[in-house]
């Protein structure tokens, strides 16, 4: 899922305070599950931007409601009377729902009110972390399911650069390194043959540094 | 390949080849457009040492490029061996500067990683890791071996001939997957490795031990690293870098030395003897990192003087 955290609400003021009458745009999929733009979390920040109006002056109308995704054309058409209500949508969805509203609705003011982070899972209560950076051209088949593009902070693949101690990644004493942990699986795995191969270097033209990408299923089009 | 055995012009592939034990030694490159420091630095160095690095903006701070300073060094009348990192430039820029380097006259480059952009002093920086050092390393061999560029393109015309160095640190982790790396990066077409400073002499010798039962030894020149330290506080803070290790016995002792600064001159002349012993240590790579100026003192203590005297090789 797309793993999200919602920005420092003095930023999402400063995008807002001009608006007369805005609405807080949650999302029913991925931001629910990590807890940063579902139904309830744009209820309180609702609430929370009314009483930062109330005590600085401005005079902004806030109302709040989810939709079950942001990123399907279906829900959007679904809102669109009620967003026409609105000089302003304060969308709680990752990145992908805040452009999807903004094609959709070509008249509103569309601002986000999250961080998009990446592409992550639970780890738990509480806690997601990032798991793919989506390079187009997976290779966990070499690496043991543990991705080096996303692991390691160079996105290394040749195996662990001379930063790697005790476990963890130079950069900091709290992130693992992506190296150490593909080593210790392949190893147990006895398939440590396959870190002697000399890895060339990677196709990155089948990430974004390609153009933007696209999906097209020939048979599932109509 | 000239009657030497030598694939390049390179001075210090012939220095190896001869069977010398080789001397190189670091020079920073200022955070300045000024080429003073690394002219005065290499003027002193080249008559100590085989060859000079020059550094690639390391720790990720911008600093004047290592090419550069190559061209400086070379002014001064020494033999750059230029570095480069994946961290800042795409295969594109690489080739370009490797390109550049070799037709003002750089002959040695060595290729690493590069430490992470968060260690700099421009940490929101993009960083670029286009390439590993490992596939680096197989760029430039395929540049001058089958005169391609990494595209498969081939170089029509003066395709750049390196002698292709690599960094190994035995004290990294996975430890057991050192030695597999280093063989890695032979593989890849390293000619010689410039390892991480040591300072455990044990076990850097069980490091070579490894490398020599896979028979790398035999393969790749291995110049190990030495970094003196001035004072104490400064060794303490080299223990904490990632992927260093420091035994706490050189720490006590240095604190408990009455002038730091010979101490750490006498520390890195030992380390030196004692790395000579090892077998399969061709050499030694000198990071006097901040006090460049303490390398010929080093070079003499340790009795590696005088430095091999060559003849102009002839170009290949
Ligand atoms: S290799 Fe690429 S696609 Fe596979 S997990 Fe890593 S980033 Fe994602
Ligand atoms: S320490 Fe490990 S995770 Fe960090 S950059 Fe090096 S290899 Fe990658």
């Amino acid at each position: 899922m797309i793993i999200a955290e919602q920005k420092p609400i003095p930023e999402i003021a400063a995008q807002v305070r001009q608006c007369r009458k805005v609405l807080v745009l949650g999302c029913g999929g991925c931001v629910t599950v990590c807890q940063a733009g579902g139904e309830k979390e744009a209820e309180i920040l609702a609430s929370a931007l009314r009483l930062m109006g109330v005590r600085e002056g401005w005079d902004t109308a806030f109302d709040s409601m989810a939709i079950t995704r942001q990123c399907d054309p279906e829900y959007l058409d679904g809102i669109a009377r009620k967003v026409a209500e609105y000089d302003c949508v304060l969308s709680l969805g990752c990145g992908v729902g805040v452009n999807f509203l903004a094609e959709r609705f070509p008249r509103t003011w569309v601002v986000p009110g999250l961080n998009t982070k990446g592409a992550g899972a639970t780890l738990e209560a509480g806690v997601w972390e990032e798991r793919c950076l989506a390079c187009g051209d997976c290779i966990l088949h070499l690496t043991g399911g543990i991705c080096p593009i996303v692991r390691c902070s160079k996105s290394l693949l040749n195996g662990p650069c001379g930063g790697s101690q005790g476990g963890k990644c130079e950069i900091s004493p709290d992130v693992a390194c992506g190296w150490q942990l593909i080593y210790d699986r392949l190893k147990q795995l006895d398939r440590l043959d396959l870190l002697l191969e000399v890895r060339e270097p990677k196709d990155w033209s089948r990430t974004h540094d390609g153009g933007l990408r696209r999906v097209v299923k020939e048979e599932a089009r109509l | 390949m000239s009657q030497n055995g030598c694939k390049t012009e390179s001075r210090l592939e012939r220095v190896l080849r001869e069977g010398h034990f080789a001397v190189t030694a670091e020079v920073g490159p200022p955070k300045s457009a000024s080429s003073k420091g690394i002219s005065r630095h290499a003027a002193a160095i080249k008559e100590v040492a085989d060859a000079i690095n020059l550094t690639d903006n390391q720790t990720a701070i911008v600093r004047l490029c290592s090419l550069a300073a190559a061209v400086h060094v070379m002014q001064a009348g020494g033999e750059p061996v230029m570095q480069i990192t994946c961290r800042d430039r795409n295969r594109i820029a690489i080739q370009s500067d490797l390109l550049g380097a070799y037709s003002l006259g750089v002959r040695n480059v060595l290729c690493l990683t590069g430490d992470h952009i968060s260690f700099g002093n421009h940490p929101q920086a993009r960083t670029v890791y286009d390439l590993d050092s490992v596939q680096l390393v197989k760029l430039v061999r395929d540049m001058r071996e089958n005169r391609r560029f990494q595209n498969g393109e081939e170089i029509k015309v003066a395709p750049p001939r390196f002698f292709i160095g690599a960094a190994e640190n035995p004290f990294a982790d996975p430890v057991e997957f050192r030695a597999l790396r280093l063989g890695k990066k032979v593989k890849a077409g390293a000619d010689f490795i410039q390892t991480q400073a040591v300072f455990d002499i044990d076990r850097f010798a069980r490091f070579m031990q490894v490398v020599r039962d896979m028979g790398l030894d035999e393969q790749v020149f291995i110049l190990a690293g030495i970094v003196p330290t001035r004072s104490a506080r400064a060794l303490e803070r080299t223990a904490t870098v990632p992927g260093m290790v420091v035994p706490q016995e050189l720490i006590d002792r240095m604190k408990g030395a009455a002038d730091q600064e010979k101490e750490g001159v006498a520390i890195a002349v030992e380390l030196i003897s004692r790395l000579r012993e090892i077998p399969g240590v061709r050499g030694v790579h000198i990071m006097a990192i901040a006090w460049e100026e303490i390398v010929p003192e080093i070079v003499r203590e340790a009795g590696l003087l005088p430095r091999p005297r060559l003849e102009v090789p002839t170009p290949a």
